[in-house]
């Protein structure tokens, strides 16, 4: 059996991997992507503390993660649309109306 | 043998992941995201959470990477990161800025001392996650429901084209 441990490293390897892709990446589908990633990091580290605990919340708990992210998603694409249509054009750098 | 497997599949989804983050292409991105669900999904196998292996597989290999392509149809991006890049600075700036996030989180998670020895892995079939989800977690599952009707209606509002 493979200690926990190491899928609690793996999982701080993926969130990073989807910290740099959020930082570094203009693309906005991209970023979301990376988005994903990072929740999917988190939802191994659930499952395997607890594993490591005997019980079955983690699970439940990814189970809900899981819905907010189908929600989040699909409200981001849909967001990510809307602004295309207005635009005709898609780079977060030029995203700043809503800057002060 | 699990070890084997383990290390093989860790492989795959950084391998998986840093495609993702390299590949100028969204579309590219899309199906090594597609690779990296499936392989979080063999993982959560070789942790004997078997319902949520299958729930990987189908609400995020399925449904939301069949989203992610059907908005990168619509859309048709890919040049929107070829011109000069006016922030290149400050990313670059990003990279140690995540080397040392990365390094902040493994001493977090170092210095953390499990308690307890091994113990038999916990049942993670669809009965077991299923009687904890409609016992201690009831209210939160039907929670989950008006979440999922909201995302609903306002992804029907958001792309609503004004007349």
């Amino acid at each position: 059996m493979v200690p926990e441990s190491y899928y609690v490293a793996l999982s701080a390897i993926l969130f990073c991997m989807g910290v740099l892709g959020v930082l570094t990446r203009r693309d906005p589908l991209v970023i979301f992507m990376s988005i994903e990633i990072m929740l999917n990091a988190a939802n191994l580290a659930l499952v395997a503390f607890g594993q490591r605990h005997g019980t079955t919340d983690g699970q439940a708990l990814v189970f809900f993660v899981m819905c907010v992210a189908a929600a989040e998603v699909a409200v981001g694409l849909a967001i990510i649309v809307a602004i295309f249509r207005q635009r005709r054009r898609l780079s977060v750098d030029e995203l700043s109306s809503l800057r002060g | 043998m699990s070890h084997v497997v383990f290390f093989a599949l860790a492989a795959l989804a950084v391998g998986s992941a840093a495609g993702l983050l390299l590949r100028r292409n969204p579309i590219h991105g899309a199906l090594f995201l597609v690779v990296n669900l499936g392989t979080i999904a063999a993982l959560f196998l070789t942790m004997r959470a078997e319902f949520l292996a299958a729930v990987q597989v189908i609400v995020y290999a399925g449904a939301i990477a069949v989203l992610f392509v059907f908005a990168i149809m619509v859309l048709i991006p890919g040049k929107d990161e070829s011109g000069p890049d006016a922030l290149r600075g400050p990313r670059l700036l990003s990279i140690p800025v995540v080397v040392v996030l990365l390094a902040l989180v493994s001493a977090a998670v170092g210095s953390v001392t499990l308690a307890g020895g091994a113990r038999p892995p916990v049942p993670g079939g669809a009965d077991a996650v299923g009687r904890v989800l409609f016992t201690d977690y009831l209210f939160p599952f039907e929670v989950t429901s008006v979440l999922l009707l909201a995302a609903l209606v306002g992804v029907m509002a958001l792309t609503r084209r004004r007349t």
